[in-house]
């Protein structure tokens, strides 16, 4: 079918990240070989590798397997397209009984396997929430890809991007200047809007906060109202911060290909930037699965932070920097400017299964619905079984949002679509507010394809943005 | 010949089974991937770990089916495992007056296995994921069960000597074999079970508490966890 199966990438992407340019010769020895490895050095690998006990429970819970009804989308047998193999190289039993224990050879079907079901996971982790192992299929998709990598079989959509962030610093590949000066417009346009000077400053050295955003949020709709949603709550709360031009991205596709060094060295020229511009804190825009890596892995990969502020968490999410100063009294919000909408929240996966905000368990999902409430009249939930910890993916994670798998992706967004309507018929739902980049991009793009209006599609802090009063007060800092 | 198979097996699964745990407890977790919302700290995560064992939290969030024939079969094993106590070392008087559950737990044992293999095969997306191995192992289990709830309810074994068997094996002081050859068969299935285990699924038994989706504290901003093999 088409739409389905990944683009492979070309010698110009794999190159420049020290990968094969092509498929090397003794591929099968060297992908074993790259598998034995990383047992040793991922404790998760290992121990899921051997540990399924085949019980079910996650057959029925990815999206894309309710989307496609392909067999090979259950989160098991996804993660089996690999334990076949493991079996064949690495047990006692399938070594001497292939048969009985479905063990495979590292093969040419088995390759193309891994590349069309490797690249049909969005590592949302929606599985890992229901095998009573915690076997996660994102952590077996990572290492999928990064073994195929290692053998100059790669993506061309995550392997491209990472180039850009490496070069221009951002995932879009905006370079400075226009980044500049698309800033200015947008100071211009709220100027026009509001008659408040917001600034959106670029690379100010000394400022007290640097934010990173994901890159979508500087121009495509409807990211950037979200980004104007950041600036007024600085403005208003009187805090000083900057963007950085090179570390113009949250994102961090490292993570979608399952690369530690990539991750890490994407990771790395935001701790540089900061301590270069001499910020107290880093705040995080709204986006998922960099928000999961910000939260999670920054600390491992380029901590400490000790240069920073220490009475605020570093990194600090845009939502819980909000929600502090809408406490603190610092914001005044005007919840009748939001009253042309109904609205609800999808948890982002990364979000909600693979970090937190706030000081308690769960506040990942408190927080942005507290900043909701807090900015309009009408807020309703869907089903209990498609939001917090259950979250459906949107579709398009993990290194997924790209056109040559759009068929994947309709089929994807599937069970949030379903959960979606019902709540749009039942309670007159017209506002998807959401937190992250990817889910507001994968959404306007296939929301319209179920009937649904692009224009449901908005951010957390476009709704803030709607209902924040500019100099209502003084903030406070 | 039944003592050398026995010894064989013990020493499979024993060195087996540390041999796997050794191998999770090398490998290290490089980052931190607890499936949030997870518990902020140590005491938490036991207590995760705690539930999870003694309840399948998040089996009984994914199938209520899969559930109550997993939790039954597992329950029902544990106090027919420790039924089996007395033939392998002096207990107090008290349990011979709970043999009863013990008995009770063999008959739902069994029910539950054959559930569980009914299941397997009659749902498609289970049927669908399963190879030989997994239903040979729920036969195997449910032979050593019904071949247990036989020498219970029918064929009565001499427990006298089969105890002294038993006794003998598992202090390495060696043993007759008894000649009741139900026992025999009993036992050989378990010995069979036993070498098995180590090269199974079974080790979900000792992984469960390596995963570290499940193990690690949510606390990666307030400690920093350090990946030993990226060097800083």
């Amino acid at each position: 079918m088409a739409g389905m199966k990944p683009y492979p990438a070309a010698e110009k992407h794999m190159t420049p990240m020290g990968f094969p340019p092509a498929r090397v010769e003794n591929w099968q020895e060297k992908g074993v070989e790259k598998m034995g490895e990383m047992l040793k050095k991922y404790r998760s690998l290992q121990v899921f590798m051997d540990i399924c006990v085949k019980c079910g429970s996650c057959t029925d819970k990815c999206h894309y397997y309710i989307g496609t009804g392909d067999p090979n989308n259950m989160p098991v047998q996804r993660a089996e397209l690999m334990r076949k193999v493991y079996r064949r190289y690495f047990t006692p039993a399938g070594k001497i009984l292939p048969g009985v224990v479905k063990a495979e050879e590292f093969d040419e079907k088995v390759l193309q396997e891994w590349v069309t079901y490797f690249h049909q996971c969005s590592q949302c982790r929606r599985c890992s929430v229901f095998c009573p192992y915690g076997i996660d299929t994102a952590e077996v998709t990572m290492a999928a890809r990064e073994i195929m990598d290692s053998i100059g079989v790669g993506h061309k959509y995550s392997t491209e991007i990472i180039g850009k962030v490496h070069t221009l610093g951002n995932n879009l590949g905006i370079p400075a200047p226009a980044l500049k000066s698309t800033l200015q417009f947008l100071e211009d346009d709220i100027l026009d809007n509001t008659g408040h000077e917001v600034r959106l400053p670029l690379d100010e050295p000394g400022a007290e906060v640097m934010l990173v955003p994901p890159s979508a949020d500087f121009f495509s709709e409807p990211h950037i109202q979200s980004l104007i949603g950041y600036a007024k709550v600085f403005h208003q709360a009187g805090i000083s911060f900057t963007i950085s031009s090179f570390a113009s991205e949250a994102a961090n596709f490292g993570m979608f290909i399952g690369s530690y060094d990539h991750k890490r060295k994407i990771a790395k020229r935001i701790a540089d930037k900061a301590r270069e511009l001499k910020v107290k804190r880093i705040v995080v825009g709204e986006c998922g699965h960099a928000w999961r890596v910000a939260y999670s892995f920054w600390n491992t990969l380029n901590g400490p932070f000790d240069f920073l502020d220490p009475r605020y968490p570093a990194p600090q999410h845009i939502c819980e920097f909000t929600h502090d100063l809408l406490q603190r009294g610092a914001l005044t919000l005007d919840k009748e400017a939001n009253d042309p909408y109904v609205v609800t929240f999808h948890d982002s996966c990364n979000v909600a299964r693979a970090s937190r905000m706030g000081p308690n368990p769960g506040g990942q999902f408190e927080i942005p619905r507290e900043l909701i409430k807090a900015s309009c009249n009408r807020f309703v939930e869907m089903d209990e079984e498609t939001i917090r910890e259950k979250t459906f993916c949107c579709g398009g994670g993990g290194g997924l949002l790209t056109d040559e798998l759009m068929d994947l992706r309709i089929k994807g967004v599937l069970p949030r679509v379903t959960a979606l309507k019902q709540v749009m018929k039942k309670d007159g739902v017209n506002f998807l507010a959401l937190i992250c980049a990817i889910c507001k991009a994968q959404f306007t793009k296939v929301l319209p394809m179920y009937k649904i209006p692009m224009e449901t599609v908005g951010g957390v802090h476009q709704l803030v943005s709607n209902a924040i009063v500019l100099g209502a007060k003084k903030g406070i800092v | 010949m039944l003592m050398l198979i026995a010894y064989i097996a013990l020493v499979t699964f024993v060195v087996g089974f540390g041999w796997r745990l050794w191998t999770y407890w090398l490998a290290p977790a490089p980052l931190k991937i607890p499936t949030t919302p997870a518990p902020v700290s140590k005491s938490g995560v036991a207590w995760r770990l705690f539930t999870e064992v003694a309840f399948f939290n998040s089996l009984f969030k994914g199938n209520k089916w899969t559930w109550v024939g997993g939790y039954a079969f597992h329950a029902a094993l544990l106090l027919v495992a420790l039924r089996h106590l007395r033939y392998f070392v002096p207990v107090p008087e008290v349990f011979s007056h709970m043999q009863i559950f013990g008995i009770l737990a063999g008959l739902i044992m069994v029910g539950a296995l054959g559930f569980l293999l009914v299941r397997r095969w009659y749902v498609p997306r289970t049927r669908h994921i399963s190879s030989l191995a997994d239903y040979g192992m729920l036969l195997l289990l449910l032979a050593i069960g019904g071949s247990g709830l036989l020498m219970t309810f029918c064929v009565r074994p001499d427990i006298v000597s089969i105890k002294e068997a038993m006794t003998g094996w598992i202090t390495f002081q060696g043993f007759k074999t008894p000649e009741d050859a139900l026992f025999v068969l009993h036992f050989l299935l378990v010995l069979l079970l036993l070498a098995i285990f180590p090269f199974s699924k079974l080790m979900h038994l000792g992984g469960i508490f390596f995963s570290p989706t499940r193990n690690q504290v949510d606390n990666p901003r307030e400690e920093r966890h350090v990946n030993p093999w990226a060097g800083n």
